[in-house]
């Protein structure tokens, strides 16, 4: 169900710009149901009422600042990753929304600036935290997550984390040195 | 060493070491909530992890008030889940039209100043009022502290917000406040914790200091505690408030004494202008309530508004008291008979047409003015309707007038 995350990814962006909040990524009044597939077929219904038709299984979000921002739902990156969304790539994202992703083993790739365009082919390195584009050459070093998300991620979510470990596991003292 | 944020210190309690912004620690939870809206996934999830006892069934708190009472079939079968899994585990579980779920935990003492409480729903935020360290969260997140008790997190940076000076007469807590999301802006505290400070802040009643917290999370914070200078609670607490020489990433300081009523204009609650840039735009619908202002001064304020008086007639003002505990002490202060007189329709107790699911949903190119905390696109339900922010006072004079409406001098053209 959730995608392996040691693996090389690619796939075709889908590019949008700053905040968009998690009422476009899944509007509230489709919120209500367990079923991830309902989710999926509203997916940025009112911000690309194209993406549906348009995406393919293994493709990425690519958006500006502060993705996710506004409601706690993680029927927002339920909604991306059960439409076929493999990773999301932003310069900035929320804070809510960064843990549900990881919590459900959605990659996610904090990348300050870069040059994509909607169409682009992208390959995505999760161990190394690259993004690389065809069109371009470019390669993107996206920031390093702290260590228990990236625990939680190669575990493919917090589920078969706590399987894994039973409990969360941090260092006493932790103090990454990335902001 | 330095002195230490309220975060730092409330964190550290819980982490039962010392902890510093930007560590990353394992914490004891002490209360948790999840609404209709998060809790089905979550209790799913829990299952999923092989969840049968929840850690403290006590302090596990189920509220539902997002789809309440429910609207259409699939949401009701969603609420039985709730219920089940309540009764089962031996949680908590507050139905439907006792109120939002936020309001209930204040109103219930579920959460408590110096707590750690994780809730799913973005605006638990709003228990920092309360002077304890709450954050909005996931299903998954909130799976895992039924399961352990427990949750990681980044001790955040804190800013400090200094509000200088004594508010005009006229300007509420609301107004406070969208000033201050408006300063921030939409990402300009992600990840941080905010601490309110000031003689505007001290004065501030609970339910003010409530409207206040709730909307940090409109700038990305993940805490927003309240100066606990002036916080009366109906029992006693420890305060915490931060040490000399604490750490601040920001401090950033907003003279109210000049302060107009503030309005958030389509489509972002920091779109936040004067309420002389929006006065004369024709409303259709207006709404009061939310956990950010459908306690009983919101409504009172409305009340003193409207008052003898009667809404336009092409309006409809929708008002969802915050619990039952605020409708039925407006029952009995005459402030409901005075907004029912006024042509005011009230909905259940609970989060009403917020989050667009039922309950007012409004119409294409409709312009509604709200006392809630969000406008995003679609938000209530439509993405071609065009909504603003404002307090319940301004909500109340442009319901009166048709239009929007400053409430402090009334001007509407």
């Amino acid at each position: 169900m959730t995608v392996p995350a040691t693996h090389m990814l690619s796939g075709h962006a889908h590019v949008y710009g700053d905040n968009v909040d998690t009422d476009r990524i899944i509007p509230g009044k489709y919120t209500k149901t367990l079923d991830k597939r309902q989710l999926a077929a509203h997916a940025l219904e009112d911000l690309d009422p194209a993406f549906r038709e348009r995406v393919r299984v293994g493709d990425f979000i690519v958006a500006g600042d502060n993705f996710g921002c506004g409601s706690s739902r993680e029927q927002a990156p339920i909604a991306l990753q059960a439409a076929g969304v493999h990773a999301v790539l932003a310069r900035s994202f929320a804070a809510i929304f960064h843990r549900n992703a990881i919590n459900i083993g959605l990659p996610l790739l904090e990348i300050p600036e870069y040059d994509i365009v909607t169409g682009d082919l992208l390959h995505v390195d999760l161990d190394a935290s690259t993004a690389a584009v065809e069109r371009t050459g470019l390669v993107y070093v996206a920031h390093a997550l702290p260590p228990v998300m990236v625990a939680i991620l190669r575990a493919g979510g917090l589920v078969p984390y706590l399987a894994a470990h039973g409990d969360f596991v941090v260092p006493a003292r932790s103090r990454p040195d990335t902001t | 060493m330095s002195g230490r944020t309220i975060a730092e210190q409330i964190i550290g309690r819980h982490a039962d070491h010392d902890v510093r912004a930007d560590d990353v620690v394992i914490v004891r939870v002490d209360a948790a909530m999840a609404t209709d809206t998060t809790a089905p996934f979550a209790i799913e999830t829990f299952k999923e992890m092989g969840g049968r006892r929840v850690w403290n069934p006590e302090r596990m708190v189920f509220v539902i008030d997002h789809a309440a009472p429910a609207p259409t079939e699939a949401i009701a079968n969603l609420h039985v889940l709730m219920r089940t899994f309540a009764r089962e585990t031996g949680s908590v579980l507050h139905e439907i039209g006792r109120g939002i779920g936020h309001q209930v935990m204040v109103e219930n003492a579920h959460v408590r100043p110096g707590e750690l409480v994780l809730g799913a729903d973005s605006h638990t935020v709003i228990y920092g009022a309360l002077n304890a360290f709450a954050s909005g969260v996931g299903s998954t997140d909130l799976a895992a502290v039924m399961l352990t008790g427990r949750t990681w997190m980044r001790v955040p940076r804190t800013i400090r917000v200094e509000l200088v000076g004594d508010a005009p007469t006229g300007i509420s807590p609301k107004d406070l406040t969208l000033a201050i999301v408006g300063r921030l802006g939409i990402d300009g505290a992600t990840g941080r914790a905010i601490e309110y400070t000031g003689a505007a802040v001290r004065a501030l009643s609970l339910d003010g200091r409530l409207t206040m917290a709730s909307m940090a999370v409109e700038t990305g914070a993940v805490a927003g505690l309240v100066d606990a200078d002036g916080l009366t609670l109906p029992y006693a607490f420890t305060a915490t408030h931060a040490e000399a020489g604490a750490e601040y990433e920001q401090v950033i300081t907003i003279d109210v004494r000049e302060l107009t009523p503030q309005i958030a204009l389509p489509h972002s609650p920091d779109s936040v202008v004067s309420i002389t840039h929006a006065i004369g735009t024709r409303i259709d619908m207006a709404f009061i309530g939310t956990c950010t202002n459908g306690r009983l001064e919101d409504l009172r304020a409305a009340a003193d508004v409207l008052r003898g008086k009667h809404i336009a007639s092409h309006v409809r003002l929708i008002i969802a008291p915050a619990s039952r505990e605020v409708f039925a002490a407006g029952l009995r202060d005459g402030t409901i008979a005075t907004l029912t007189d006024a042509g005011a329709s009230f909905i259940t107790p609970g989060c009403g047409p917020c989050v667009g699911t039922h309950l007012g949903v409004p119409g294409n190119d409709e312009v509604v003015i709200s006392a809630a905390n969000r406008n995003f696109q679609g938000r209530m339900g439509n993405p071609r309707a065009n909504v603003y922010l404002a307090s319940p006072a301004t909500v109340a004079a442009s319901a009166l007038h048709g239009v929007i409406t400053a409430s402090n001098t009334g001007a509407h053209a």
